[in-house]
């Protein structure tokens, strides 16, 4: 009975823990851009209270819009939440996590992005439109890309499962290992594109013909807006995640470290991880400029060589772990 | 001592992979000032990875050779170039002649032929750093690519030189680098090619009014 | 009771009783299809009975199939004194044929229903002959797949041809589907003649021409080349791998509907089981390069159809190009397996072989259902062109509802069956850096690369098809009394569509019987696992449970609806859509076929060959049209078809047209022949 309840409750918790911290980080980054920027920083639980602002309003709903367009927040809300279940954050042995491997998460967000995609399409504006071809437009480019980062990471411990990954990691720590450098670069590069940050689009841009991301969210109204505003930053966060536990796996609490000073001590290093990260991207976004429509391919080319350089040079050098 | 030589391997193993990440960057970069200072960062890293093989090997010519490799590709040349762009007024490159994702997959493509080539030869090597071969290889024909795909005369000096620092990486990987007259002479080949380069610079913009090779091609007899 | 207790006897106790079986099955519907020339105008007799019957028994086939796959004693073989005196027709029922004879029924149920609520009488070909050509299509489908002899393969095979060139010459009174008709044939014989010349190849010398001796022959790697080459040009001829593809994109959407489903469902499988059956069985031995060779056509065929297909403004055109790119990673899958096959690394091969089995059997369904979702649009509303489309989920929401599972499979999504197959491939591909051979374990994870990009622009086209049709607003003013599709209709949809559910939450059955499959070709399969949750290769590596991925997301997205509609009030108003303070917002502002494919015809230029007409500021009447065509066409085809009428023309010479010339002939032949008799 307690082992069930025990059960229970660890996917309760599975479930809730990121969607609480989401926005905190998000937050976080719109602090450390503000603070590069010369201005006075949004307090820090400023996207909580968007989320509270919008919540409390009335739906405005197109007189065309289909029931797809109602369905989609939901659904983009619930692929995201799952998503940051399986992801090893601060655990491995979590309930969920053998439900998808790497390449079937990189599924999930397709799912997520075709739904958005298709619900900008349901009101038949210009603009909505527009930011579904661009997305997809990005989408497309930046797969193969990631595939090559997760095909790298493959090499070196033999499993696309992450919870595999960061045990292999932590059991065979290698110092430097250039391979994971390019791929770590590379998911840089794809966390920028896929989560609409500067240098592809501007997350903060009011110009309707700039945006990718947000021209999407153009039709979307109190309740719905706040679960497509949350989905975005529970994206960002899973992406984040992705990438500590793909390259910086420190910290997480595998199957011999995870009681209650393991979990302590992950859910520390996870914190820690999150904050220079947020404040690496908030330097990033500062220093560069935002591409042309048609330069994104050329910036995820790059990104994609390098994957592919990283996994031609473990194949060169032997393969030293 | 196994456990340090196995760091040096592994640290060797980075600054070849570092080599030839600037090497794809110099490929895909556009404005020449840029190239010049990623140039500089390929002779640092060059001069690193020398200075490794030194330790390693103790051998006291290769030190030398790294002083060199320091005064000469990290200091000498970037500046030379450097002050050439700014009098030639050569900032930005012009269209290139293939777009560069185009670009980067071809360079893909040498990569793969180079590491297929290096690996029967590497296990005819002995130093430390034999697995690197395929890697100096690559960078050599990304120079020449780089070469090919430009049109301002002066990303071809760099890529030039490029393709020399990938040279200097082979030997250093295979053998433990040059005889000393033999590094000399490159040297001196080098900065007195690097002088008379600069002068038909000159003489190229007195007598077209740009830096573009493209107009080299009026010279053709019709 | 009893009836059906001994019959089921007697498939299970008798040796061959599942080849009777679906013999008389086969039976049946060429009957079924005789009686449609009976009354061939009564379309209420042929709508309600004959084709549910034919539906009928379509799913016999497949019950027998997968009796036969999971207990019958296989393989069960069988000799008809049909044909000709020394060349009887043989039969066989092995895995591989038990499979595709799965696929074919399965899938034809859903087709047979819908067609029950297609044909109408109207312009074109009578509903009886209709009746008939259908069904005789279906079943010589079947008899290719169980022919074990070159003669009743090649005759199974001409049937399929002639009976499909009727099917899509059905509106024959129009020019255009004339033409495509012809090219298809043209292309269809073109294929035959080169897979005849592989059967010649394959006796290797014995001069019998049944499957079995060819098992025993053994050929020289010239000869095995070939035979390997010839059945790729073949096979891939009819299945349509560039550039011997240019038929599909006009037979495709020229035939009606049910007709496409069939041909892009069925047909194209017909084509990858006798690759199959060539390479893995007839020719026991293979090279390295082969599977190279097939890998880089594969893929190449991948992307060159996901990128016309993004570019596309016929949605029949659109998912014709879509099949193209499907086919493309099928064979990608077997050319994977005969890489892995000849490096000795057997679980990746049968992984692959899985992979493109796996994939056959899902594309038979979200194909043929994106294909009959398109039938009911097109009786809806007379329009083909995307163009004129737009805004249909309100007029037609079952089709819509439908259409949309459909294209989510299509797209390769979880938790449908699309991304099943799609994740075995790329996982594959994760192996093949440990192929023994230099160059090659370096060369193709790049292929894993392409395979994302195909499978992300698979999406990007999907996210074209169905949001310029079903969602945004009316693009013509008659859409609006478009009407849903009827009992029959929807049913056939809703059969297609619970079949990609299932195989998508439950995958492990298809892998299974695909395992069944590899085990007798490569002699290993991929590891077993629970039916809703996969490991093909080890639980260490990498698992996949569709089901948990859906029960969790229906979970929070319940959670989530229950919390807002408590917690918040939920008030809703309707008001116009945003228009960014314009006020004259119309339905020719969204985004166009065209326009959504604008990104993909920017970055892969070189692949297309563009005309377009420019209006001049002059114009009174201002015109914009682009048109995109196939650079293959221009650049093989025709100069190939200049050159053949050049030679006939030559040989045209011969005819004189004056009989003195002709008696020559006959005179200079008399007398060649008595001076040969005299000097030998």
């Amino acid at each position: 009975m307690t082992s069930h309840l025990h059960q229970t409750g660890e996917v309760l918790l599975a479930l809730t823990a990121a969607p609480l911290a989401a926005p905190l980080f998000t937050g976080w980054i719109a602090q450390c851009r503000a603070w590069m920027q010369n201005r006075s920083a949004p307090p820090l639980m400023q996207p909580y209270r968007m989320l509270r602002k919008l919540f409390q309003k009335e739906v405005a709903l197109a007189t065309d819009a289909s029931p797809l367009f109602r369905v989609t927040p939901y659904v983009l809300f619930g692929t995201m939440v799952l998503a940051a279940a399986i992801i090893p954050s601060v655990a491995t042995g979590l309930p969920f996590a053998q439900v998808a491997d790497a390449i079937a998460l990189i599924g999930l967000f397709a799912t997520a992005r075709m739904f958005m995609a298709l619900a900008a399409m349901d009101v038949g504006t210009a603009f909505g439109t527009l930011g579904a071809r661009r997305e997809m437009m990005v989408g497309f480019l930046a797969e193969p890309a990631l595939l090559m980062v997760l095909f790298n990471t493959f090499l070196l411990s033999g499993s696309t499962a992450l919870p595999r990954l960061v045990e292999t990691y932590r059991a065979h720590p290698s110092l430097i290992e250039p391979s994971l450098l390019f791929a770590a670069v590379a998911f840089l590069m794809v966390l920028l594109a896929e989560n609409a940050r500067i240098p592809i689009d501007n997350p903060a841009t009011h110009l309707e013909l700039t945006m990718i991301h947000e021209a999407m969210l153009l039709e979307y109204s109190a309740r719905h807006l706040a679960l497509m505003e949350w989905a975005a930053s529970l994206k960002l966060f899973n992406y984040a995640c992705i990438g500590f536990a793909l390259f910086l796996p420190w910290g997480i609490a595998t199957r011999t470290t995870s009681n209650g000073l393991g979990l302590v001590i992950a859910v520390a290093a996870l914190a820690g991880k999150l904050i220079v990260a947020g404040a690496v991207l908030a330097v990033i976004e500062t220093l560069s400029a935002k591409l042309r429509i048609f330069r994104a391919p050329e910036f995820l080319a790059t990104a994609f060589i390098l994957a592919v350089l990283g996994l031609l040079v473990h194949l060169l050098l032997g393969g030293q772990a | 001592m196994a456990h340090s030589s196995h760091l040096l391997a592994q640290l060797l193993d980075l600054f070849a992979a570092g080599l030839l990440l600037l090497s794809f960057a110099m490929l895909s970069e556009r404005r020449t000032q840029r190239l010049v200072t990623l140039f500089a960062w390929q002779g640092a890293v060059l001069f690193a990875s020398t200075l490794l093989v030194a330790y390693s090997a103790a051998l006291r010519e290769v030190y030398y050779s790294a002083a060199l490799t320091l005064v000469l590709k990290v200091i000498v040349l970037p500046w030379i170039l450097l002050r050439l762009i700014r009098r030639l007024g050569a900032e930005w490159d012009s269209e290139l002649l293939v777009n560069i994702p185009v670009t980067m997959l071809l360079g893909l493509g040498l990569v793969i032929f180079a590491f297929g080539l290096a690996q029967p030869i590497s296990t005819l090597a002995t130093t430390i750093t034999r697995n690197t071969l395929g890697i100096a290889l690559a960078v050599i024909l990304l120079a020449f690519l780089m070469m090919i795909t430009r049109r301002k005369a002066i990303t071809q000096v760099v890529g030039f030189l490029a393709m020399e620092n990938g040279l200097f990486f082979a030997a250093t990987s295979a053998t433990y680098g040059m005889p000393m007259v033999i590094e000399l002479g490159i040297a001196l080949d080098v900065l007195v090619g690097m002088l008379i380069l600069g002068v038909f610079f000159f003489q190229i913009r007195e007598q077209f009014d740009s830096l573009d090779l493209q107009h080299m091609e009026t010279l053709k007899e019709d | 009771m009893k009836l059906a207790h001994s019959m089921v006897d007697f498939i299970l106790v008798r040796p061959e009783g599942c080849l009777y079986c679906i013999l008389l099955l086969l039976l049946s519907w060429l009957v079924l299809g005789v009686g449609g020339l009976v009354r061939p105008h009564r379309t209420g007799y042929i709508a309600h009975l004959l084709f549910p019957l034919g539906a009928v028994v379509s799913l016999g086939v497949a019950l027998v199939a997968a009796t036969a796959l999971v207990r019958g004693p296989l393989p069960q073989t069988l000799t008809l004194p049909l044909g000709l005196p020394d060349l009887p027709f043989h039969l066989r029922l092995d895995p591989l044929s038990a499979f595709f004879l799965l696929l074919l029924g399965l899938a034809g149920v859903g087709i047979s229903i819908f067609a029950a609520g297609y044909f109408r009488s109207g312009a074109g070909t009578a509903p009886g002959l209709l009746c008939l050509q259908y069904h005789v299509f279906l079943a010589s489908m079947a008899s290719v797949i169980l022919a074990d002899d070159a003669y009743f393969f090649m005759v199974a095979w001409e049937t399929m041809a002639l009976s499909s060139y009727f099917l899509v010459t059905s509106q024959h009174r129009i020019p255009e589907i004339r033409r495509a008709g012809f090219l298809y044939l043209l292309m269809a014989h073109l294929g035959a003649i080169c897979i005849l010349l592989c059967f010649g190849v394959l006796q290797g010398g014995s001069w019998q021409f049944t499957f079995d001796a060819m098992r025993r022959s053994t050929l020289t790697p010239t000869w095995a080349t070939a035979a390997f080459l010839l059945a790729l040009c073949g096979f891939g001829a009819k299945a349509g791998l560039v550039p011997l593809h240019v038929w599909l994109p006009e037979a495709h959407p020229a035939a009606p509907s049910p007709v496409s489903a069939v041909m892009s469902g069925l047909m194209l499988k017909t084509a990858v089981y006798g690759m199959l059956r060539v390479n893995f069985d007839l020719l026991h031995v293979g090279l390295w390069w082969w599977g190279m060779l097939t890998l880089a056509m594969g893929l190449f065929t991948a992307m060159f159809g996901a990128i016309f297909a993004a570019t596309q403004t016929d949605m029949k055109r659109l998912l014709a190009y879509s099949s193209i790119e499907n086919i493309g990673l099928i064979f990608t899958g077997i050319g994977l397996a005969v890489l892995f096959q000849t490096g000795n690394l057997h679980l990746f091969a049968a992984l692959a072989l899985t992979a493109a089995l796996v994939h056959a059997l899902n594309h038979a369904f979200f194909k043929s259902l994106l294909f009959l979702a398109t039938g009911s649009v097109l009786h809806a509303t007379k329009q083909r062109s995307l163009g004129k489309l737009g805004g249909l989920i309100r007029r037609m929401p079952w089709v819509a509802g439908l259409a949309l599972i459909g294209t989510l499979a299509i797209a390769g999504l979880p938790p449908l069956n699309g991304f099943v197959s799609e994740w075995l491939l790329l996982q594959s591909f994760l192996f093949t850096p440990q192929i023994p051979h230099a160059f090659i374990n370096m060369l193709v994870p790049l292929g894993a690369a392409a395979l994302a990009l195909t499978a992300a622009l698979a999406a990007y086209v999907m996210v074209k098809f169905y949001g310029v049709i079903f969602l945004g607003q009316h693009r013509e003013a008659s859409l609006v009394q478009a009407h849903d599709a009827n009992w029959l209709e929807r049913l056939g949809l809703a059969w297609l569509a619970l079949g990609c559910i299932v195989l998508g939450l439950v995958p492990e059955f298809a892998l299974r019987a695909a395992g069944k499959v590899t085990n007798t070709l490569l002699g290993q399969s991929v590891a077993p696992s629970r039916a809703w949750w996969i490991a093909p290769v080890s639980w260490q590596q990498a698992s996949y449970s569709g089901l948990w991925l859906l029960a969790g997301i229906v979970v929070v997205v319940g959670i989530t609806f229950v919390l807002v509609r408590s917690l918040v009030h939920g008030w809703m108003r309707r008001t116009p859509a945003w228009d960014c303070g314009y006020r004259w917002q119309t339905f020719r502002m969204q985004d166009t076929a065209e326009g959504f494919g604008q990104p993909i015809r920017h970055m892969f230029e070189p692949f297309f060959r563009t005309e377009r007409d420019l209006p001049a500021p002059s114009d009174s009447a201002p015109r914009y049209r682009v048109q995109i065509e196939d650079r293959i066409w221009r650049a093989f085809y025709l100069p190939v078809a200049r050159g053949v009428q050049r030679v006939a023309e030559t040989i045209g010479g011969l005819q004189g047209g004056r009989l003195a010339v002709y008696l020559l002939y006959s005179f200079l032949t008399l007398v060649s022949l008595l001076i040969y008799v005299l000097w030998v």
